[in-house]
């Protein structure tokens, strides 16, 4: 088998490529498809590590981290869409109100 | 010297001394009011009276080589400084118990009459309790901060009183020229006492108990001592009224007259007096400190006298009289003779309480009127007060066989025993001088025909009995308790004995009686000459009463403005001191003060303008910010491994 | 090298190039299919890492339902104007990330060789013990993450709901 580094490795490049995504970008839903993409590297981690540890843990975690992501995404997309309706664009650029 | 005779005790009676005024004064601040003027004013004289009794009984109950002492609690405990709330009786202390209660009883008792009509009365009273409150402790303490607490207090007391009717500014411009040049002797006192601790602490022993104090003096290095001592009488001046600090007595005469009659004749300023006795064992060892004492009170009791040959005032002939007779008091405190101090201290209460009492009656009696040029005459009208008046003026001139006689003469006589032939004559032509302006004032108040306005005419009266009974206690006192202290040719001196177990036996009378008798003689001549032209001036019949208070050559003019030491005063010290305090006011305290408040203000607010700046609203910044903290954290984590 | 090191090298190829392709693609729906691209492929990680079960779950629940999502939310708003351009990727941000990724590699490369990985049983990663293990030990979790899901559907129900003028 493999050694675990090389899991390893590939899912800290992943992960690394979705946080550029995340500060990059400038449409919403393109923002939260890279969050998307760093949460599935961390499941990448988690499966590994349960190959190599003999352990269900880590699966069950895979679980429940699907779970959240799920709800996660559902909500993020329905605070875009009310965010479409009243600035009628999804560019993070456009939705600094909250500055000083 | 502590013989080692001293018997000391324990005796829980004597907190009451001090603490049933004091509850006369909560009680009467409370309900005082409610319960009406006659009630409160009894209540405030059945707490003094009490107290009287009390003295009484300690003073009957005091072996005459005994301590009493009453221990309250641990005030101060810090390493091993101890100061304990604590009080203490011994043979001084007696004496002076008896004084304060007793003429404060009296004088209490005088002022039912004399404030009946004022609508004050309750406070009057109320402030007169907390005076004797403060007064008592200041006598009984045991220890020199007890002492120091009545000493404040009494100044409290004191400008509460003289600005009694505060209506009036200029009552309460008086009330603070006494609270403020009593505090500057203050500042030199409370610097004397941090010194002695310091240096005493420095030899290891820390405490302010006379009596542990009294037994590790000697330890002391002599300048140490001279400082302290020197120090300790600046706040002698300020609260007795000597040279330079006198100035606010004159003007204290702005407060009722029972006030000046107990505070600024009989009891306060005589604390001086009293701490000076008291810590006698230290001054005892500063021989310098004592003959600038004695050279201050002779100055002091010569220049006030000069002063009260002219003036018009009932009152403040009799102000600067007290500063004379305090001076005589610190003469016979720098020549050694506490003793001797203490007894005329205990004389002149009597003498100086009746005749400013008898002052409060005549002023009682012309509706207010102060002026002698406007009186005169008063004898036929008065003659309780008349008689009383010619008792205690016959008393403080010291003629034979009156109190002032002995006391004064023992003073004079001690001086000129201990080679300060000097001083001894100073203090003889001041005798002189007394009897000339107390007989003048007698002979243009009573005598000759009534100078009054019609209106002040129409209201002559004598006291009520309320007030003459006082009077005529007080006079009676004049003339009896000096026998106490008569010389030896004569009856002994039952005095000293009372006070040896406190002062020691170093009051030995070392001249011989020849010597004695002709001071005593010379003192008498002089007196007499005194009085002789004070009735060629004033006593005969059909004799005018200068009216013009400008005329006059310049020695009297001199004298009448008191030589202009408030003006000096004024333009030395106060003045300059407005100034710099104006300065202050109009620019440190504005740009300053308030600058580097606001410029704390300031600066915060400006750098927050820089940090601000992180707050751009835009959620990937906010993420970015997110990574950097991250990365320092792996950093950290990467370089532990 | 052995097949499977060569399978692994080259599936981890593939996913590497379509999570850039999310990243740096233009248009939306194509980062959303290059999106799809990664997952099913992390989903082919999973069955060799003897994870079946997960395996079979992120292909129905996150490549199934969650990206049709996306896609039904793209379709919706339709952007019809093209995002304005990104920032470049040299900039701080993403070197700040990029310094991330290299950190974290780093990390990884600087231990040890792992041990072999312990040996399992045939059932591993099976729906049984997957079973076992939620039901038996976190059950709790599994409660609330229920309670979760509908929580989200309720927000997401009342955040989307049109404003209805009255």
């Amino acid at each position: 088998m493999l050694p675990v580094n090389y899991y390893l490795i590939l899912s800290a490049v992943v992960f690394a490529i979705g946080v550029i995504g995340v500060l990059i970008r400038r449409n919403l839903i393109v923002v939260l498809m890279s969050i998307e993409l760093m949460l599935n590297a961390v499941n990448l981690t988690f499966i590994a590590f349960s190959r190599y540890l003999g352990s269900m843990v880590g699966q069950v975690a895979v679980f429940f981290v699907m779970a959240v992501a799920a709800a996660e995404a559902v909500i993020g997309l329905a605070i875009i869409i009310s965010v479409y309706r009243q600035r009628r664009s999804l560019d993070p650029q456009d939705m600094q109100l909250l500055k000083w | 010297m502590v013989t080692n005779q001293l018997v000391l005790a324990d005796y829980n009676l004597l907190r009451w001394i001090p603490l049933i005024p004091l509850l006369a004064v909560v009680f009467n601040l409370f309900w005082g009011r409610a319960l009406g003027k006659k009630f409160a004013g009894a209540l405030a004289c059945a707490a003094v009276g009490a107290s009287f009794a009390l003295a009484l009984y300690v003073f009957w109950q005091l072996p005459s080589n005994g301590i009493f002492r009453d221990s309250i609690y641990t005030w101060i405990d810090s390493g091993s400084f101890r100061v304990n709330l604590s009080f203490q009786v011994d043979a001084l202390t007696a004496v002076m118990l008896l004084i304060v209660t007793g003429i404060g009883f009296l004088i209490h008792i005088y002022s039912l009459g004399y404030m009946e009509h004022d609508e004050g009365m309750v406070r009057f009273f109320i402030y007169l309790n907390l005076f004797i409150f403060f007064m008592l402790t200041l006598v009984t303490g045991d220890n020199l901060l007890i002492l120091f607490v009545g000493w404040e207090g009494v100044g409290l007391c004191s400008y509460l009183l003289i600005g009694f009717w505060y209506h009036d500014s200029n009552n309460a411009i008086a009330g603070n020229k006494a609270f403020i040049v009593n505090r500057i002797g203050d500042f030199g006192f409370i610097l004397g006492i941090f010194l002695l601790v310091t240096e005493l602490g420095r030899q290891g022993i820390w405490t302010l108990d006379f009596l542990e104090l009294q037994k590790h003096a000697s330890m002391l290095s002599p300048a140490s001592i001279g400082v302290i001592t020197l120090l300790l009488f600046v706040g002698a001046t300020g609260k007795s009224a000597q040279l330079p600090l006198f100035v606010w007595l004159p003007d204290a005469m702005a407060g009722p007259t029972p006030v000046s009659a107990l505070i600024h004749a009989a009891t306060m300023v005589t604390a001086g007096v009293y701490m000076t006795a008291r810590l006698h064992f230290l001054f005892v060892l500063a021989p310098s400190t004592l003959s600038l004492i004695a050279w201050i009170g002779a100055a002091t009791a010569f220049f006030a006298a000069t002063i009260a040959l002219t003036q018009n005032d009932i009152k403040k002939v009799l102000a600067y009289s007290t500063v004379s007779q305090l001076g005589y008091m610190f003469i016979a405190v720098g020549v050694g003779a506490f003793s001797a101090a203490i007894f005329h201290l205990f004389t002149h209460a009597f003498f100086k309480a009746c005749l400013f009492l008898g002052s409060g009656s005549v002023i009682h009696a012309l509706d207010g009127e102060q002026d002698m040029r406007k009186m005169g005459g008063l004898k036929a009208h008065m003659p309780q007060t008349y008689w009383t008046y010619v008792v205690a003026t016959l008393a403080i001139a010291g003629a034979p066989l009156t109190a002032g006689f002995f006391s004064k003469d023992l003073i004079l006589w001690q001086a000129f025993n201990h080679g300060a032939t000097a001083l001894w004559g100073i203090g003889l032509i001041t005798a002189g001088m007394t009897a000339f302006y107390m007989f003048r004032q007698l002979f243009m108040v009573f005598h000759g025909e009534c100078r009054a306005d019609d209106h002040a005419k129409a209201h002559l009266h004598e006291s009520p009995a309320v007030m003459t009974l006082p009077l005529m206690i007080l006079a009676f006192g004049s003339i009896f308790t000096g026998w106490l202290g008569a010389p030896e040719y004569l009856w002994g001196n039952r005095w000293d004995l009372w006070l040896q177990p406190v002062f020691g036996a170093a009051e030995a009378h070392e001249g011989s009686v020849g010597t004695e008798v002709i001071v005593t003689l010379l003192t008498l001549a002089v007196v007499a000459v005194g009085i002789y032209f004070a009735y060629a001036k004033y006593g005969r019949d059909g004799t005018e009463v200068e009216q013009r208070a400008g005329a006059g050559g310049l020695l009297y003019r001199l004298s009448l403005n008191k030589y202009y030491v408030d003006e000096i005063y004024d333009h030395v010290f106060v003045r300059p001191f407005t100034a710099i305090s104006d300065f202050f006011a109009r620019f440190i305290d504005p740009w300053v003060i308030d600058g580097t408040v606001n410029g704390v203000a300031a600066v915060t607010r400006g750098s927050s303008q820089v940090w601000r700046g992180l707050q751009t609203g835009n959620v990937q910044h906010y993420a970015a910010g997110l990574l950097v903290g991250t990365l320092a954290l792996l950093a950290y984590y990467f370089g532990q491994s | 090298m052995d097949a499977s090191t060569f399978v692994f090298f080259l599936l981890a190829g593939l996913l590497v190039i379509s999570s850039l392709l999310v990243v740096f693609l233009r248009n939306v729906v194509h980062c959303a299919m290059a999106l799809v691209a990664a997952l099913l492929i992390i989903a082919i990680f999973f069955i060799t890492l003897h994870a079946p079960m997960v395996g079979i779950l992120q292909v129905m629940v996150y490549a199934g339902a969650i990206m049709v999502l996306f896609l039904f939310v793209i379709m919706f708003l339709n952007p019809s104007v093209l995002e304005r351009p990104r920032a470049a990727w040299w900039s701080f941000a993403s070197l700040l990330a990029v310094l991330l990724g290299a950190m974290l590699v780093s990390l990884f490369f600087n231990n040890e060789p792992a041990a072999d990985p312990v040996a399992s049983t045939e059932l591993f990663g099976s729906p049984e013990m997957l079973a076992k293990s939620l039901f038996n030990d976190f059950v709790l979790p599994f409660e609330i993450a229920s309670v979760l899901l509908l929580v989200a559907i309720v927000g997401a129900v009342v955040l989307a709901k049109r404003e209805r003028s009255v």
